[in-house]
Formats: C-alpha cells, sequence, structure tokens
C-alpha cells in the first residue's frame, strides 16, 4: 500500500514533469528530422500528418545533388578546423604562461581575455569587415577563421589556463630535474596530463565555429561560404521547400549535436569553476 | 652579481614571449576593432560617404537619446533579458532538481536535455520559424487540434505575439545551460547537511529555502552573469526569425546597432548604439569578470 502510493507520488513528481521538460527539449529537433524524411505530399497536409506515409530521402538526394550544401559544409569544417588550430596554437603557450609564472601584469591580461570574450559583436564587426577588405581577405578561409578567432583565442586561454593550474607544478620540476628542457617538459609532462581538457575545449571550439553565422555571414563570399550562411540563403530561396530546408538543417545540427555529447559533461565543470587557483 | 642581474632581466621575459602570439591577434581582431568602433562613434560616417566623415563627438549619442526606435530597442533588450534569462533559470532550475534524484533513466534524461544548447542558432531560426509558420506549422495544428485555437494564428508576423515568440524559443535554447550547472552545483551539496535538516523537521520546501539554495547561491550568481551577458549580446537568433520585425517590435540594442550599420549603412550611428551598448553591458562583465578572478594570484 505504501508502495503504491510513494510510487505513484513519484510518477506525478518526478517522471511526468521530467518527461515533459524532455519532451520540450527535444520535439523541435525530432520534428525537424521527421518532416526531412516526408514526401512533400505528406507535408503539404492540413490538417497535418504527424507520421509519414512512407520514409524518403528524397529531400537529401536533391540537397545534396543539386544545390551546393556538401561544399559549403567543407568549407564550415575547413573553417571550424582552422579556428580550433588557431586557437589551440595560440592559447596553450599563453595558458602555461599564465599557470606557471608569475609577472608584472599577469592579472590584467587574464582579466582582459575574460573580458574580450564578452565584448558584443556589433562592437567588432564591422571594423573587422574593414579591416579584412583592406587586407584583401574577404571571401578567404584566413579572414572567416581571423574573426572566428576573436572568441577561440580568448575562450580557450580561460579554459586551459584553469585546467594547466589544476596540473601540480611538481611534475613540472620532476623532469626538470631529469633534465628536460623548458618546451620539453611542456610536451611531455603538461600536454598529456592535460589533455582531456585540450580536447574539450577544442571540441567547444570547433562546434562554436561550425554553428557560428554572423562573422561567416560578413567575412564569407561565395567561395568560402559555410553551410550556416548557406541554408540561410536558402531558406530565402526555397522558401516553402520545408523538406529540403529540413533536412540541411538536419545534416548540420548532427555533428554538432554528437560532438556536445561526448563533451558536456567535462565543459560544465571549466565553464563555471570560474576562479583560476594559483 | 652579473648572473643575478642577468636573471632578473631574462625571466621575466618568457611568458610574455609564450603570450606573444595570443596577444597579437585578440589585439588585432578584438582590441584594434573595438577602438575603432569606439573612434567611428565619435564620426558622422555614411559608408557610400566616406569623405564627408566628421568629427561630431558625442553628436551620434545625443542623436540616440532623441531617437524614438533606440528607446523601443532598449526597453526591448532589457524585457528581453529579464524576461528569457529568468524563465531559463526557472525552467532550468527545476530540471535539475529533477535530476538530482535517482531514477532509471536519469543519464538518458540529462544528455537529451542538453541538445538546444549545441545547435547553431540558424538550425533554431529554422525549426521554431517552421514550428510557428502559419499555413503548416505544427502549433497551430496542435493548438487547434485541442480547441485552443479556433483558426490559425500568424504567430511571428502579430505585432503582439512574435516578441513572446521569439523569447520561448530563447528559453527552449537556453535552459539546458542553467538545468546542467545547476546540477553539478547540487552535486556539490554535502548530504549530511539535508539529512541533518531533515531531522531537525525541516519541510522539503524549507530544506530547499534553507539549505540548498544558499549552498548554490554562488554558482547560480555566476551562471546568472554569464548569461545575461550572452542573452543581451546575441542579436542571430531574432536576426533569423523576424529580422526585428514585424515594425519594431522584436528589435533589441544589438539588432538594432546592426541593422544601423549593415543595412542602413549608417557606420557613425551604428557604431555609436553598440558604444552604449558595451557600456551598459560593462556593469554586468564587471560583476562576472570580478567573481571569476577572484581566485588570480598577482
Amino acid at each position: 500500500m505504501i508502495d503504491r502510493r510513494t510510487s505513484l507520488r513519484r510518477t506525478f513528481e518526478l517522471h511526468v514533469p521530467l518527461a515533459m521538460i524532455v519532451a520540450f527539449a527535444l520535439f523541435p529537433y525530432l520534428w525537424m528530422v521527421l518532416t526531412s524524411v516526408k514526401p512533400d505530399a505528406d507535408i503539404l497536409q492540413w490538417p497535418l500528418r504527424y507520421w509519414p506515409s512512407q520514409l524518403t530521402h528524397e529531400h537529401y538526394v536533391t540537397l545534396l545533388a543539386r544545390t551546393s550544401f556538401a561544399a559549403n559544409m567543407g568549407n564550415s569544417l575547413i573553417v571550424a578546423v582552422g579556428a580550433t588550430a588557431v586557437g589551440l596554437a595560440a592559447a596553450i603557450p599563453a595558458a602555461y604562461a599564465f599557470s606557471r609564472f608569475r609577472f608584472p601584469g599577469r592579472r590584467a591580461l587574464l582579466v582582459g581575455f575574460l573580458t574580450a570574450n564578452m565584448f558584443p559583436i556589433v562592437l567588432l564587426i564591422l571594423p573587422i569587415f574593414v579591416l579584412m577588405r583592406m587586407l584583401g581577405l574577404l571571401d578567404t578561409f584566413v579572414g572567416v577563421i581571423a574573426g572566428h578567432a576573436t572568441f577561440a583565442i580568448p575562450f580557450s586561454i580561460w579554459m586551459l589556463t584553469s585546467y594547466f593550474a589544476a596540473i601540480p607544478i611538481e611534475l613540472d620540476e620532476a623532469a626538470t630535474i631529469d633534465g628536460a628542457s623548458r618546451l620539453q617538459a611542456i610536451r611531455l609532462v603538461i600536454l598529456p596530463v592535460a589533455m582531456p581538457g585540450i580536447v574539450t575545449t577544442a571540441i567547444y571550439i570547433f562546434i562554436t565555429s561550425w554553428n557560428e553565422y554572423l562573422f561567416a555571414m560578413m567575412l564569407a563570399g561565395q567561395d568560402v561560404r559555410t553551410v550556416t550562411v548557406a541554408l540561410q540563403l536558402f531558406i530565402g530561396e526555397f522558401s516553402i521547400q520545408w523538406g529540403l530546408l529540413t533536412a540541411g538543417g538536419t545534416l548540420v545540427a548532427l555533428p554538432a549535436t554528437i560532438l556536445f555529447l561526448i563533451i558536456q559533461k567535462r565543459l560544465t565543470g571549466g565553464l563555471t569553476a570560474g576562479a583560476v587557483k594559483s | 652579481m652579473s648572473q643575478h642581474s642577468s636573471r632578473r632581466d631574462t625571466v621575466p621575459l618568457t611568458p610574455y614571449a609564450f603570450l606573444a602570439p595570443a596577444l597579437i591577434i585578440t589585439g588585432l581582431v578584438v582590441l584594434v576593432p573595438a577602438l575603432r568602433t569606439f573612434w567611428m562613434s565619435l564620426q558622422d560616417l555614411i559608408l557610400y560617404r566616406p569623405d564627408a566623415a566628421r568629427f561630431i563627438g558625442l553628436g551620434n549619442v545625443i542623436r540616440a537619446f532623441g531617437d524614438e526606435v533606440f528607446w523601443i530597442s532598449l526597453r526591448q533588450s532589457l524585457l528581453w533579458i529579464v524576461l528569457s534569462v529568468g524563465l531559463q533559470f526557472l525552467l532550468g532550475f527545476a530540471t535539475a532538481l529533477l535530476l538530482n534524484q535517482s531514477f532509471w533513466w536519469r543519464s538518458a534524461a540529462r544528455a537529451l536535455i542538453v541538445i538546444p544548447w549545441a545547435l547553431p542558432s540558424v538550425i533554431i531560426g529554422l525549426m521554431w520559424t517552421w514550428m510557428y509558420d502559419f499555413n503548416l506549422g505544427v502549433l497551430n495544428d496542435m493548438l487547434m487540434r485541442l480547441g485552443l485555437i479556433a483558426r490559425p494564428v500568424a504567430w511571428l508576423a502579430d505585432p503582439d505575439l512574435a516578441f513572446y515568440c521569439v523569447v520561448l524559443t530563447l528559453v527552449w535554447q537556453g535552459f539546458p545551460f542553467f538545468a546542467v550547472t545547476i546540477l553539478a552545483g547540487l552535486q556539490s551539496i554535502p548530504a549530511d547537511q539535508l539529512e541533518a535538516a531533515e531531522i531537525d523537521g525541516a519541510t522539503r520546501w524549507q530544506r530547499l529555502r534553507h539549505v540548498t539554495i544558499p549552498g548554490l547561491a554562488d554558482i547560480i550568481m555566476t551562471a546568472l552573469l554569464l548569461r545575461i551577458i550572452w542573452v543581451a549580446n546575441s542579436l542571430d537568433v531574432i536576426l533569423l526569425m523576424t529580422g526585428g520585425g514585424p515594425g519594431y517590435a522584436t528589435h533589441t540594442l544589438p539588432l538594432y546597432a546592426f541593422q544601423k550599420a549593415y543595412s542602413a549603412m549608417e557606420y557613425g550611428y551604428g557604431a555609436a548604439l553598440a558604444v552604449i551598448l558595451t557600456a551598459l553591458l560593462m556593469v554586468v562583465v564587471m560583476g562576472y569578470v570580478r567573481r571569476s578572478s577572484r581566485g588570480i594570484a598577482t
């Protein structure tokens, strides 16, 4: 009796509300995927037909065969890999310096990088556009990657500094006593120990860059157009072809979703831990 | 003696060398552009007449104060932040409390609710525009089947509704962040504190009020500040869903600044609006930075 009452209570206090929240979180996504595998006749039916009469991949075939979508995905991949590489290449030595040295200006610079990450994009985007035009870098990979460096570098420095700072300095000292140079100590001690943090940071930059819209829209033309910008243009072009648009949406969302699920647990710690222990 | 002074001269340079690449690139793509925007904001500058630019000091700021659309955008920005961050927080907090119990599908639920957080703004705009669609949208269909509305509603084209529709989208996008960070905080509250309160006869509500929430205050504050900054800066979801319309119904300050500079090509005025936004936001940024940098030793 008591058992039944508590289990009924648990159903209404836990399972039902949580199931509703999960449904709210997932529904738009599932609706997009479901629309993308429906034949056009089903999509255009009113009242709506929720479950497809048959599954189809026609929208995916049309999208990849008749539009520039595949090339745009390739461009996004290059931009995201480039932004990740630039972010890490600049942030790893910087985070090492912040975590291993005490020097004049350390606090000011660290706070400066944190603040740089908070600047509104509208404050930066026009001058960057003008700068890239001056340098002849509009519609090049270098130009878009430089735009994405605005968030990639400050974010990576902040994340990596807290990961590096958690590594006991005795490890570096032991390596140095064994005759390793500073660079060897970084390569053989710091990087391997911090690898999970570095991978989390890298994946987060990759996702942010893959998902980014405004910089890509301003800085990329036809040659290096990324997939988010291409999809937005399709919305204007194929305004009522929801099958095609949702197929594109599904393809863009998939890599970000999978990567995010891999890193989400470790990411939370890094984002809110905040304080960089000395 | 000479060894001592050479140590003193060379050692402090090493960290700056390590920092050089990050400083140079960030200087080029963040600091210089930010300063340029400040400089542009002091001028009367229109894209297709660059030679006619003239220095007008605070003229653009004064113009903003007399600009009705500026005030509309500012008011809607505040409402936008309060509503979307507030609701994200409440829903995220509730989700975290639910997830902080043990049951068989807990890790699946925890993984699934973060999905909105991972998605690009373009996809968010696309899927929600599709659901809000007047002719074939699933929202109209569901509400009509339930008998809540008699005929389809033009959600995003109605000036009274569009703003709240976009807020709902933002709540959907942002609540997972709160759920996951608050859950991490909940798991760090010692179980014996809650048990002690229970033994002392505290009800569930009292335990939440007097043990859980005080224990979480720090993490909630940090998460709120971070989220306010993100939401205040973000303009892409609105830009993609409504473009600020219908009329000025979904204009926010960053969107108005972007439109003035990008569509109307009034660089000077757009820059001034961006500077005003930054100045207002810096109050919140300073709060966040102060909390986050407490532990930094100099």
